[in-house]
């Protein structure tokens, strides 16, 4: 483990058999966060982006999931590790904010009581201490009158408000990891940028370990450091958020950001769609996976279709692309071809 | 809150009403327009061998030649104000609420109603308890261990409970426990609690068995889908998120979730089982409401008919009221608006 | 901020809101031509009954007096936050929810107040396609029977037979002949939001409504889907009103967007004119709160970006006067009191109208006032 690391995966592979075949939605996952640093990763729906997070907290149907590979947080690990000592670490050490707050919050219990709940499991201490410890957590996250809006129920509770709440429930036990599951995606934009701005403020008030798991480009560029993109449940390009939207190396991460309408470039006549649709993580096709949606497949001579690629290194250091193709020939496709494609204004 | 409370009472009475008007209707009206006449009715009271003249006086005097509304009008201001009857052979005072003189013990029926009610009571009350007892935990045990020998024997367990009638599994059980083992009480045999409640408990402990076994069965299926669908939620996934132990993830998030649909479910149940548990109370010969409904059906006895209806009906009535009601202590969302 | 500043801005934001002479109007609305559809005072109340005689004790005000037009040929883009009545207006001008008040003249001829009987004839000129393509097709008919459903309740005879017609349809937006007979569960979102566009394209119609059509859609799909709709528009010479809260796509789509709050039009202008020279505070916050997808620019963006406070009030006790008011930094003692119109602002094209008191003036501004709306 490499210093200051906190949180490290390694060929992390978590599968379910179903009855049309096992489903492999995380194969061979592997990276490294730092404490106070912020990894996004970025997929469409079936990458394993989720299945990854659930893994790390242990919260994957255990019943019907084969896990293998190693999970090292801060010197635990966690794959091979018994479900209660899992259970002791969730919710202190590591915690979770889910996509949906009015779901993901238990309708006949306060907020007041959730958080006092998540305090109480890992703290023995008595309700009123506990209540305290809720109700200033509230206020830090930004409710108004928490000492009244503590004994509210979910759903007496705004959009925005309900995911300050979850943040506060989350961050009780002052968490050093803090997996983010699309945090913002069923919120309005105007209160997306409230509760971004929100993590960003607690990150650094926090120091913790953060990971951002969203399909959308934007909530990542404007919170990660570094950038995972995966497709079919894999890792296909890693890098700092800077390169991943400056130089990008991989086809699917050009064929996503030329997807991406932008507020900020108005002028694009047209959209440059990935033709054709994800891969069922059942049958996952032969050789790369993304090979059948890849315009630059034929360059690879037949090797697309035959042979899976390898997580390679590429020019900058930290960067790492899963592509058959030579990096010089990569680098000169998105400076000649797809740059300007998507920046043709 | 308080205008939620008094719009159910309102709802409560409005439906005690229109089934009363139907009750009524098709015990008085519906034989008028198949040919029945105010004398045949009449004939219940006195007897075959009355004369036509005897036989028209009593149908006079009990009303039967008034229009039916005037009738019903009478019978409910009966059951609020109480009547006076006069059968030709002096007029007698029946207190309020009055449901009318029996045809054929000519004894007034809410005192026999009130007779009958502690045994119902006794039985569905120890029944219940039995059923949400076994029923729940069966079903949670299931939903928790879906797929595994005992989700599987007690989900077979629960079909049969469920498939097969009581006068089946309450007669073989009658046969097998008390008649050859000798282990519970024989039919019949029912002691008031207020006068012993040792043999009280031996004579019911069959009968709750029973009768707890068929809606254990489907109590405990019901408890296992809502379980399941419970556990998919995402704040359960959030409770395991926060490192609870898994028995605070599934009593404290999922049952209490699980079960507020079932609550409906129980008062109906409930409810209905008040207002007689006819074929329990036949099978094991209880002399509660439902087998007092049996005989009075069987003798076609009118105000007996229509007095345990309507206690039934009060029943299922009361307890839906009771349901609502709990929802909203259960569930805030009811609550607060 | 110095009294002499304050005054400045006064001076500056009357000038601002003074409206622009009608024959400046009437001359830019001509070259447009007729509009196809054009909406005026429309409202929708959601009545709420309270109490043991469930009397009406108010309403949720979701539309409360909208008006804009809809050049033929053109889209129109709605945007605004959950809440904000652009779903329940969408749902007004396909006349499936009835409205309380206002006009609708589509096509020459006002349907605000159609009866439900009349409808039919004009549910083949007006098409609406929704967000989720998981719920909007029966799960128990073939794709066959559900695109060509319209022709079979309107009773349109197509030339070579209705299987034909589908297959075409299919084949038009991007699927295969072959799908005619499957079933919806056998295909991803992207393909079931196509197969619910064949069927709105059946009976070749002049207004397509879109709710939030390609939200619920992953990314490059969601492009996919876009293009189409780009596509079918030129072919078929279609009008577009696009409801979406995602301003990004509603600008690559849009030629023309309203900016929703609260139940009414803050501000509506051609698509470059809002995005580059927002007006109305609101479309100014909206705008900046957008997370633009480059790291480079994340602390500039974050450093101009205006956040508002507090939540959207309720639609049931609007704020009086201007509804964007409790959350907006230029408020004034007049935006309690009066109604700011929409109406040009002077400086701004015809087509550029804003709701407010005090518009904003240029970009520059913007980034002084979010320390404060923050504070």
């Amino acid at each position: 483990m490499a210093a200051g690391t906190f949180l490290e995966v390694k060929d992390l592979k978590i599968s379910f058999p179903t009855d049309d075949g096992l489903v492999k939605s995380v194969d061979g996952l592997s990276f490294q966060l730092e404490r106070g640093k912020t990894l996004g990763i970025v997929g469409e729906s079936g990458s394993g982006k989720s299945v990854t997070s659930l893994g790390i907290l242990g919260l994957h149907n255990k019943r019907n999931a084969q896990v293998s590979g190693e999970i090292w947080l801060d010197g635990d690990e966690l794959v091979s590790a018994g479900a209660e000592t899992v259970r002791a670490l969730r919710g202190n050490k590591m915690a979770m904010i889910f996509q949906d707050p009015l779901s993901a919050m238990h309708p006949f219990y306060t907020i007041g009581h959730q958080i006092i709940e998540a305090y109480r499991v890992h703290h023995k201490v008595s309700k009123k201490v506990a209540r305290k410890h809720a109700i200033d957590m509230l206020g830090r996250v930004g409710i108004p009158q928490p000492e009244r809006r503590v004994d509210d129920y979910p759903h007496q509770f705004s959009g925005g408000m309900r995911q300050r709440a979850m943040i506060a429930m989350a961050l009780v036990n002052d968490p050093q990891l803090l997996i983010a599951d699309e945090p913002t995606t069923a919120l309005d934009v105007t209160v997306q940028a409230q509760i971004l701005d929100l993590m960003h403020k607690l990150q650094e008030e926090f120091n913790s370990a953060l990971i951002v798991i969203t399909h959308d480009l934007g909530v990542v560029a404007e919170l990660a450091d570094d950038v995972l993109v995966m497709y079919g449940g894999r890792c296909i390009e890693y890098g700092t958020a800077r390169t991943i939207f400056e130089q990008p190396e991989h086809p699917y991460t050009w064929g996503l950001l030329g997807s991406m309408p932008r507020i900020d470039r108005p002028n694009l006549d047209r959209l440059v769609p990935i033709p054709g649709l994800p891969p069922s993580l059942i049958n996952l096709p032969t050789g790369c996976a993304f090979h059948p949606r890849c315009a630059y497949e034929p360059r690879t001579g037949g090797l697309g279709r035959s042979l899976s690629p390898e997580l390679a290194g590429s020019g900058q250091p930290g960067h790492l692309v899963r592509c058959h193709l030579p990096t010089d020939e990569r680098q000169r496709i998105w400076r000649e071809d797809v740059k300007p494609k998507l920046e043709a204004q | 809150m308080i205008t939620y409370i008094i719009r159910r009472l309102l709802a409560a009475v409005l439906l005690l009403f229109i089934v009363s008007a139907a009750v009524f209707s098709i015990f008085y009206l519906v034989p008028r327009l198949v040919g029945a006449t105010p004398e045949t009715l009449a004939t219940r009271y006195v007897g075959r061998s009355a004369t036509p003249e005897t036989v028209n006086l009593i149908a006079h005097k009990l009303g039967f030649y008034d229009p039916i509304w005037v009738q019903y009008g009478r019978w409910v201001k009966g059951i609020f104000l109480g009547s006076e009857y006069d059968y030709g052979s002096g007029t007698e005072q029946c207190p309020a609420p009055c449901f009318g003189y029996s045809f054929i013990t000519r004894q007034p029926v809410w005192p026999d109603l009130l007779d009958r009610l502690p045994v119902t009571l006794s039985l569905a009350v120890g029944a219940a308890t039995l059923w949400v007892i076994f029923g729940v935990a069966t079903g949670v045990l299931s939903a928790l261990r879906r797929g595994s020998l005992l989700d599987r024997a007690a989900m077979g367990v629960s079909l049969a409970g469920v498939s097969m009638p009581i006068f089946f599994t309450g007669l073989i059980s009658l046969l097998v426990f008390s008649y050859q083992l000798k282990w519970t009480a024989a039919g019949g045999s029912y002691t008031p609690f207020t006068e012993n409640p040792g043999d009280w408990f031996y004579s019911l402990l069959l009968p709750w068995i029973v009768l707890a076994f068929q809606f254990s069965a489907q109590y405990a299926r019901l408890t296992r889908a809502g379980m399941l669908e419970t556990l998919g939620e995402d704040y359960i996934r959030t409770a395991r998120a926060k490192g609870l132990p898994e028995r605070a993830v599934t009593v404290q998030h999922g049952l209490r979730a699980a079960l507020t649909p079932l609550l409906t479910i129980f008062g109906l149940d409930f409810g209905l089982l008040l207002g007689g548990a006819v074929l329990t109370e036949q099978v094991f010969s209880l002399p509660g409401l439902g087998k007092y409904a049996v005989d009075a059906i069987t003798n076609n006895d009118l105000p007996k008919v229509l007095g345990v209806t309507m206690m039934a009906a009060l029943f299922v009535v009361v307890a839906n009221l009771v349901v609502d009601l709990l929802y909203a202590v259960v569930d805030p969302r009811v609550r607060i608006n | 901020m110095t009294d002499q500043g304050a005054t400045a801005e006064q001076a500056d934001a009357v000038r601002l809101s003074d409206p622009v002479p009608d024959d400046v109007i009437l001359r830019e609305r001509a070259d447009k031509g007729d509009p196809l559809l054009s909406v005026k005072g429309l409202e929708k109340h959601f009545p709420i009954v309270k109490g043991l005689l469930r009397r009406q004790v108010g309403a949720v005000r979701a539309v409360d007096g909208v008006t804009f037009d809809v050049y033929r040929g053109e889209t129109l883009g709605l945007v605004g936050e959950s809440g904000c009545g652009k779903t329940t207006t969408g749902r007004l001008l396909t006349r499936l929810v009835e409205p309380t008040g206002g006009s609708i003249d589509f096509d020459g001829r006002d349907i605000a107040h159609l009866r439900q009987g009349k409808l039919r004839p004009l549910r083949r000129d007006m098409q609406m396609i929704f967000q989720d393509p998981f719920s909007s097709l029966n799960p128990r008919h073939t794709v066959g029977t559900i695109v060509g459903a319209p022709f079979r309740i309107q009773n349109v005879k197509t030339e070579h037979g209705i299987k034909r017609a589908v297959q075409d349809l299919l084949k038009l937006v991007g699927l295969s002949p072959e799908h005619y007979n499957r079933y919806p569960h056998e295909f991803s979102g992207g393909q079931r939001q196509r197969i619910g566009i064949a069927r709105t394209l059946a009976l070749r119609p002049k207004l397509i409504v879109a709710d939030e059509p390609v939200s619920a859609l992953d990314v490059s799909i969601q492009a996919q889907v876009v293009n189409l709709l780009d596509d079918i528009q030129r072919e078929f010479d279609l009008t577009y009103v696009f409801i979406a809260h995602d301003l990004s796509v509603v600008r690559h789509i849009s030629d023309r967007v309203a900016v929703m709050y609260l139940g009414k039009v803050v501000e509506i202008a051609d698509r470059d004119d809002l995005y580059t020279r927002p007006r109305h505070p609101y479309t100014v916050a909206l705008m900046s709160a957008v997370p633009v997808p480059d790291p480079a620019r994340r602390d500039r963006a974050q450093r101009e970006r205006v956040l508002l406070t507090g939540d959207v009030p309720s639609p049931i006790n609007p704020p009086s006067g201007c509804r964007f008011r409790t959350r907006c930094w230029k408020a004034q003692e007049i935006c309690a009191t009066e109604e700011p119109p929409l109406l040009p602002r002077l400086g701004d094209a015809a087509s550029h109208q804003t709701a407010c008191h005090f518009p904003i003036d240029d970009a520059e501004e913007v980034a002084g006032r979010s320390s404060r709306a923050t504070a």
